[in-house]
This record gives C-alpha cells, sequence and structure tokens, in this order.
C-alpha cells in the first residue's frame, strides 16, 4: 500500500497578516480554513476529514470542528510534532484518502505569538513536568536558541562549517523575501550584516533565527476524481515520510536530524531522488537547521553543506536548489512559531507556477517540502513530502 | 556579573535517588546491572536493553565538552553545554566558573555541584 498518486493538494491559503492583537487564535484558523476551501473551489460541507495540532485551541480538534460548524466528518486527526505536524499531516491525510476514510481534508495552522509577547526563542519553557527529561534539562536553561546553536558549534568543530556559510542562508531568503508584498524581513540582507548582527546564542546571531509572527495557513488535500472536476493545477502526494530523533539514552550525533530518516522515505516512496527535485521548502527555524536536512535529505553529503548554501546555491534563478521562495521563517513568516505549512504551500505555489514571478521556478514539476519541529538539540519530530505537478 | 540563579530540578519517583546523592555530594550515575551501559538522562527501564534492574554507581566527574552555546541575549549571559561522560553518555548542563570566551569542544571538565533555588544541587561542570 502506497500514497503516491492517491491524492491531490486542492487548496492553499496562507493569512496575509504577520501581526493579529485584533483576531482570536480560533477566528485565524477559520479564516485560513475558509481561505484554503476557497482556493479550491470547495465548501465546509465538502469537508469530512479535519486535521490539526497543537495551536489548535482546546485539546485536540474538537473546538475547531465545532468553531467552524464541520458537520460531516468522519475522520479526524490531530498528531502533534510540532512545526513539522503540517508536513505530517498532509501524509496522513493522503493514508486516509487512499484507505476511503475521507474524501476532502482540511488541514489547519494559526497562532499570535508576536501579539501576545511571547519571548519564543530565548526562554525556557517547562512545557510539562511529566516528561522525564524535565529535571535534567529545564534547570540549565535551555531555550529553542541554545539548543539549535549547540548543533551549530559541533557542525563548526566536526566539518568546519563558517558563520559566513550559515549566513548565506539568510541572504537567499532575504533575496525571496524582497518579492513577498507580506514578508515580515523584505530587506536584502548580506553575509557582512548576518555576521555582524548580535550574538543570541553562540554562534547564531540575530539574522540567523527566524521571525515571529501571527498568522496561519490551511490546505485542503482531496481524491483524484475531486482534484479533477476542479479548476485548479493538479498537484499530486507522491511520499511521505515522518519520524522522531532524539537524543538515544545519550549517544547522539547534533550534526544530524530526522531528516535522514523522514527523507529517505519520502523518496523510496515517490520513486524520485534528490538531484530530481526542482524546488525545495525547507524549515528554517535557524540557519542551521536548513543546513543540516539539506545534508540529511541528500541534497549533499554530510559535512558538505557549508559549501552548498555558499554563493547563493539556495537563490531561485541562480543556484542548484531554490529554496524558501516566500522569504520563508527566516525573513517571511513562522505563523505560531510553526513554518511546516507555509513550507507545504509555498511548494504548492511553486507547483502550480503561482509563485511570485521574480522566484518562480521554470518548469517546477517536483518540490519537496521538509519540516523539523521541536528542538534540534534535544528531540524533534521530522516530516517530508514529495509533491508532483500532473 | 551576578551568576543565573539556577531553577529546582523537579524531582520525580523516578529520579530521586539521583537527586538524594545530589544532596550528598556525590554524583551518580545509572547503570544497567543487565548490560551494563550507563545512560543519560536517568530513568528506570534500560533504554539500551529493556532490563528494569538499574544501579546507581558513583561517576568519576571526569568529562569532555561535546558542544555547547554562551547565551548572549540575557541579563546574565550562561553557557550550556553537552559533555560526554567517562563513563560513556552525554548530558546536558552548564560550564561554570571559566572564562566563557576560551570554551572549547573536546576541553577536559569535571563535574562541580551548583545550588539551585530551593532545590537540590545540580551536577555543573568546570574545566580541569
Amino acid at each position: 500500500m502506497t500514497i503516491n498518486g492517491k491524492t491531490y493538494i486542492a487548496g492553499a491559503f496562507e493569512h496575509p497578516t504577520r501581526h493579529a492583537p485584533d483576531k482570536s487564535v480560533a477566528q485565524l484558523h477559520a479564516e485560513v480554513a475558509l481561505g484554503a476551501l476557497a482556493d479550491a473551489g470547495l465548501a465546509r460541507d465538502d469537508v469530512d476529514g479535519y486535521f490539526c495540532a497543537g495551536d489548535a485551541p482546546g485539546p485536540g480538534p474538537a473546538s475547531m470542528a465545532e468553531y467552524l460548524n464541520l458537520a460531516k466528518l468522519r475522520h479526524v486527526d490531530a498528531t502533534e510534532l510540532g512545526g513539522a505536524s503540517y508536513v505530517a499531516l498532509a501524509g496522513h491525510a493522503a493514508a486516509a484518502i487512499a484507505l476511503g476514510q475521507c474524501d476532502v481534508a482540511l488541514i489547519t495552522l494559526a497562532g499570535r505569538p508576536r501579539s501576545e509577547g511571547m519571548a519564543t526563542g530565548t526562554t525556557p519553557r517547562l512545557r510539562d513536568p511529566n516528561q522525564p527529561e524535565a529535571g535534567f534539562e529545564f534547570p540549565y536553561g535551555l531555550t529553542t536558541a541554545n539548543g539549535y546553536a549547540m548543533c551549530a558549534m559541533r557542525h563548526m568543530h566536526q566539518y568546519g562549517t563558517t558563520s559566513e556559510q550559515l549566513a548565506w542562508i539568510k541572504v537567499a531568503a532575504s533575496h525571496h523575501a524582497q518579492h513577498n508584498p507580506n514578508a515580515m524581513l523584505p530587506e536584502i540582507v548580506t553575509v557582512a550584516d548576518v555576521v555582524a548582527s548580535p550574538l543570541i546564542a553562540d554562534p547564531l546571531h540575530r539574522l540567523d533565527c527566524c521571525v515571529i509572527s501571527d498568522g496561519g495557513g490551511a490546505l485542503v488535500i482531496v481524491r483524484p476524481e475531486i482534484a479533477k472536476s476542479l479548476r485548479r493545477p493538479l498537484v499530486k502526494i507522491i511520499g511521505a515520510g515522518e519520524t522522531v530523533k532524539h537524543l538515544a539514552g545519550g549517544t547522539f550525533d547534533l550534526t544530524t536530524s530526522g531528516a535522514a530518516r523522514s527523507g529517505s522515505a519520502a523518496f523510496a516512496e515517490a520513486g524520485v531522488e534528490p538531484a530530481d527535485i526542482k524546488y525545495a521548502s525547507i524549515y528554517d527555524s535557524f540557519t542551521i537547521t536548513v543546513l543540516i536536512q539539506i545534508e540529511d535529505l541528500g541534497f549533499c553529503a554530510k559535512g558538505a553543506g557549508g559549501r552548498f548554501v555558499s554563493d547563493g546555491n539556495l537563490i531561485s534563478g541562480i543556484g542548484k536548489l531554490p529554496f524558501n521562495t516566500d522569504g520563508g521563517g527566516l525573513c517571511n513568516n513562522h505563523p505560531a512559531n510553526r513554518g511546516g505549512m507555509t513550507k507545504v504551500i509555498e511548494a504548492v505555489r511553486q507547483l502550480r507556477g503561482e509563485a511570485h514571478p521574480a522566484v518562480q521556478v521554470k518548469n517546477c514539476d517536483l518540490a519537496l517540502a521538509q519540516g523539523t519541529g521541536m528542538q534540534l538539540g534535544t528531540r524533534h519530530c521530522s516530516a517530508t513530502l514529495i509533491l508532483e505537478r500532473e | 556579573m551576578t551568576a543565573r540563579q539556577i531553577p529546582a530540578p523537579i524531582v520525580t519517583v523516578e529520579s530521586e535517588p539521583f537527586w538524594n546523592a545530589a544532596r550528598q555530594g556525590r554524583f551518580v550515575v545509572p547503570t544497567c546491572a543487565a548490560c551494563g551501559k550507563t545512560h543519560w538522562y536517568p530513568r528506570a527501564v534500560c533504554p539500551f536493553c529493556g532490563a528494569k534492574n538499574i544501579e546507581w554507581r558513583a561517576a568519576s566527574g571526569r568529562a569532555t565538552i561535546y558542544s555547547f552555546s554562551v547565551m548572549r541575549r540575557v541579563k546574565e549571559p550562561y553557557a550550556i553545554a553537552y559533555v560526554t561522560l567517562a563513563e560513556g553518555p552525554t548530558m546536558l548542563t552548564n560550564m561554570v566558573d571559566c572564562d566563557f570566551d576560551a570554551l572549547h569542544i573536546g576541553q577536559a571538565v569535571r563535574v562541580a555541584f551548583g545550588e539551585t533555588e530551593n532545590g537540590p544541587p545540580v551536577p555543573l561542570f568546570r574545566p580541569v
């Protein structure tokens, strides 16, 4: 049993807001849900599968299903994989549709950490005192920023990666963001700008970090017969993979991520190779996140990521691997501190030929979306999705 | 510069022996009586072989830095680190009593307990 070719992404919508003090989280979820349904040319009553993650208000899918008044649900899934959730949920929706559990799957994400004044990356957070590792991590001031920073520090030590090489990832994202009218940081930056920005957690600078934004996004995934009855370009799901990578009892390597496993599963299911991919959305909570995932997905050898991302190799129209052409989390949007949804949405835009003309990849028929959720420096979830334009 | 106050660790029924030893200034590590391997963070079930007879063994306190990062964007900068214990596993900690700018991967370090806010002391490390 495979999901390859069993479903299509018919609707994709990214909320244009980046700051929503005047809207509730539920309201944002509803706005993106309706946006994606309108994009697909479908109605709320067509939805029989609803998928969400930990950002949806209340436990599980119940509150949002009620708020949206979804009346015909016969399949729900509230798998929580942090920022990778929405990449994984697209795969789950494909599997559910392939099994006949639903025909029209709606996936939503929304949140407002910017309005709520969350110091997302630099404050230690105790999420659940029952987490068995909590007593051995929380006292030490582990934050999002210094956890990822330790991955970067180790990668530099092991492979000679430099701050300048990491900076190229931000530079490429900024070249794309200049064309996005909704981007939080639309200014082009240089390698010198990135390395001159203040250190947050050595060796990561402020400009190595993603933005904090309000907003959200949604996807609608459907059976082939439905997709072909709609007036949208056909974007087919051909491969999906997911995994968890953790500290393995204290025997770990911080320079690799779960993308190695989720990526190889997705490539195997899709029957394609990294070299076939025309466009890649790569989760970019920090520059180092991109570098490690690019290596683990097989776009270059482990340790060669620093050289691979340099000199504009990720810039559309210039480099070999155009990435995050919306500006990504580094420059555009990281709604609810969860970047997986916008990764899938920009891949859909590219495959439809609906990216900004300045960043649209020519003949873009094969794209990848990669998500990493939670903490690369401890335990994280990884999900990979491979999409094809038919 | 004042040092960052370390919050008290959460003590669970599973980790209590570790913290009781820490209160006596002893650094013990969970070691499986069945497979002989030491793991981290401590748990009641061996993550390597699944056995449930975990022994708390006195550790040497010797380790080397696997990776680290100095948190700059706070009032009281601090160094978080992973150190690889002589007994095998790599654990999260803070580096103390040191020049942050001189820290480096591979550096030899030794355990030094540090006080927490109304809790048992936690294992910290300082350069040898």
